[in-house]
């Protein structure tokens, strides 16, 4: 770990250095990208970074971009995040949740940069955040997964259990549980958002004891691999996963960065930039479901599709009530919908879900 | 659950391949006196030229040579600054494990987002049709019985051969074997070759056969656990490979048992490779059955 550490730190620099030779200075708007991951991580990293070349090629000649990967979170990112601001950076992207604190305290120091965090709940007058319901996508997985499934149990190859990981897990299987009400899933977690060998394993497990429906809330495309290899189904995380599993992709949830990024430069660009906390789904394209597999008869398709339309709508929440955890409390009563704030914070399992959640 | 043992045990043998090709490597490499740190570096190495050259020339097989390949023009960079130069060996292996790292990321960039091919089993399926063995023992390919067969044959080697006894006569005192005519730099750098090459081909497993893809860091860790691996196996190659179907068994067993819906904090499982070698630490330190590191480990050495 402590290697790992030393490394993300070095390349850091290393890139950093480079990356700021290519900044010019002129009448292009400067924009500035801090990454948690590699590039090709093919996960959440990779996303953010096709959400920055999506706003080079809409914006052309009027912005430049830089970017600074595998910066871990903590001391080093406010280094990082300091250079951007202080060789003329007009807009930073921030894309971690451990970026907070530090985005905050460079904001305080550069009150005419324009900051945009990732995934947090802090703002100030230059401190934007933004963040993308994905349980709006996985809402849709659950109905299909409903559907296909011959065992009735799901396979959750999960990562860490943070709210954000305990909310994909209750949407998938409360949408499941309306097409099938004795539908479960196992969970499995993995403790690491990356770690191929390892996600393999755990789908082999899941698949092992059922499972034929396989779901992950971890960045690598081994759980669909795996999918493949042993004839179940799986649905795609961050990105479309379709060419590491023909057959078993039914769909994936996608990452979509670039409309929003390209909004909010073309806001400062035109100076009706705001602070203010997005949060967006299905609607605002912050979330997109990938094209569907061969596994997904058209009847099925015809479900899905009126979920993604009802959800964009605004006809459709996935966590409506009644909704109890399954120690049994209410935790959302019949006729309304879950607020922001329980979202945020879950922290209970529904019933049908199987396996531990630690620190509860 | 008879289903779920079987499909278990097969994939604690195959998931525990890497840790034997890069663990048995590395302790002919520190039989020989050279301590190489660099482990998960040459493996990341490993399984990112064995990807590459598998993706391009769509063989399979010329990709685990590559890897092979790979992980040893890592090792004689090691080399060459330990042997040659004389620099720390803590410091050279540190140093190549973050350069390797980095490397296999910046020549992995065009890789990412492609599946690799399948491999195939060695045995005919009439084999693996037999009820419970056929699966247990003939549903691997050829590099898992290769993995499983190379302790016993490194084992062989540094106990049986003279070539062996030469080995571990430069790791245990460099300066007497020198006296006796060997070419002590020479042997290390086979040596390091060896376990680079053999770290290669671990990695190369990963990203050719268990999980055919490349994506940066998929390595994450293993060449650490394959450190900590020798160690609790007192450089003994055969405790290699029980070692390693131990620690891989943990692991496995851990998320069988999550996924049975029995909770135990996984963490404590991540840590038990770590603490089974301090324990054996502790344990060999008491006793002198056991036979301690090889003397000149880690140690600098040149012919005046």
């Amino acid at each position: 770990m402590v290697m790992r550490v030393i490394l993300t730190r070095f390349c850091g620099l290393l890139i950093l250095g480079f990356g700021l030779m290519g900044v010019a200075f002129g009448d292009t708007l400067q924009v500035g990208f801090v990454y948690v991951g590699p590039i090709g991580d093919h996960g959440w990293t990779y996303q953010h970074n096709k959400g920055r070349e999506y706003l080079e090629k809409m914006l052309g000649s009027k912005v430049e971009t830089t970017y600074v990967e595998s910066v871990a979170e903590g001391g080093d990112s406010e280094r990082v995040i300091e250079q951007l601001a202080s060789s003329g950076h007009d807009v930073i992207f921030t894309t971690s949740f451990g970026y907070m604190n530090p985005t905050l305290k460079v904001a305080k120091r550069y009150p005419h940069v324009k900051f945009e965090h990732a995934t947090g709940f802090k703002r100030v007058k230059n401190v934007s955040t933004y963040n993308a319901r994905y349980y709006e996508g996985r809402h849709v997985l659950g109905l299909i997964a409903g559907h296909v499934s011959k065992s009735g149990v799901m396979g959750y190859v999960a990562s860490f259990p943070i709210p954000e990981v305990v909310r994909g897990i209750n949407a998938t299987i409360l949408a499941a549980r309306k097409i099938n009400p004795d539908m479960r899933v196992k969970v499995v977690w993995v403790n690491s958002w990356f770690d191929p060998g390892k996600e393999s394993d755990a789908a082999k497990a899941l698949i092992d004891q059922g499972a034929d429906v396989i779901l992950q809330h971890t960045d690598s495309p081994a759980p669909v691999q795996t999918a493949e290899s042993r004839g179940v189904y799986a649905f795609g995380q961050a990105s479309d996963m379709s060419s590491f599993g023909a057959d078993a992709h039914l769909t994936a949830i996608e990452n979509v960065w670039g409309p929003y990024y390209v909004s909010r430069v073309k806001a400062v660009m035109d100076g009706s930039w705001k602070s203010s906390d997005t949060w967006g789904g299905l609607e605002a394209g912050m979330v997109k479901m990938a094209p569907y597999g061969p596994g997904v008869p058209s009847s099925v398709r015809k479900v899905a599709d009126k979920a993604v339309a009802d959800i964009k709508a605004g006809r459709l929440h996935p966590f409506t009530g009644p909704i109890k955890s399954r120690d049994g409390e209410m935790k959302v009563p019949v006729g309304s919908v879950a607020d922001d704030g329980l979202l945020l914070g879950m922290d209970f399992f529904v019933e049908g879900v199987e396996g531990s959640l630690p620190g509860s | 659950m008879e289903e779920i043992l079987i499909s278990g045990l097969v994939t604690i043998v195959t998931a525990s391949c890497p840790l034997i090709f890069a663990g048995v490597g590395e302790v002919v490499t520190e039989r020989s006196g050279v301590l190489n740190l660099g482990v998960e570096g040459m493996m990341a190495m490993g399984a990112v030229g064995g990807f590459a050259v598998a993706h391009i020339s769509g063989s399979a097989d010329l990709g685990l040579l590559a890897s092979i390949v790979c992980g040893m023009l890592l090792s004689l960079l090691f080399g060459f600054f330990t042997q040659y130069l004389l620099i720390n060996q803590v410091v050279s292996g540190l140093s190549l494990t973050i350069f390797g790292l980095g490397l296999s990321a910046l020549i992995g960039r065009d890789f990412v987002g492609f599946s690799g091919l399948g491999f195939p089993s060695l045995f005919p399926d009439f084999l693996r049709d037999i009820p419970v063995l056929g699966r247990v023992l003939f549903d691997y390919n050829y590099v898992v019985y290769l993995s499983l067969l190379s302790p016993f044959l490194v084992s062989w080697f540094l106990f049986k051969t003279r070539a062996g006894i030469v080995v571990r006569a430069t790791g245990d005192n460099a300066e007497a074997a020198h006296s006796l005519g060997i070419r002590v730099v020479k042997v290390r750098m086979l040596s390091i070759m060896f376990g680079g090459g053999m770290a290669g081909l671990g990695g190369g497993y990963l990203s050719v056969i268990y999980t055919p893809l490349w994506v940066e860091n998929m390595v994450a860790g293993r060449g650490w656990v394959a450190l900590a691996l020798v160690v609790f196996a007192a450089w003994r190659p055969i405790l290699v490979l029980w070692g390693a179907l131990l620690f891989g068994g943990i692991a496995i067993i851990q998320l069988n048992v999550q996924a049975f819906g029995l909770g135990i904090q996984a963490q404590y499982m991540t840590m038990f490779p770590y603490l089974a070698t301090v324990l054996v630490l502790v344990v060999m330190s008491k006793r002198s059955i056991f036979q301690k590191s090889p003397r000149s480990l880690g140690r600098l050495f040149f012919a005046d």
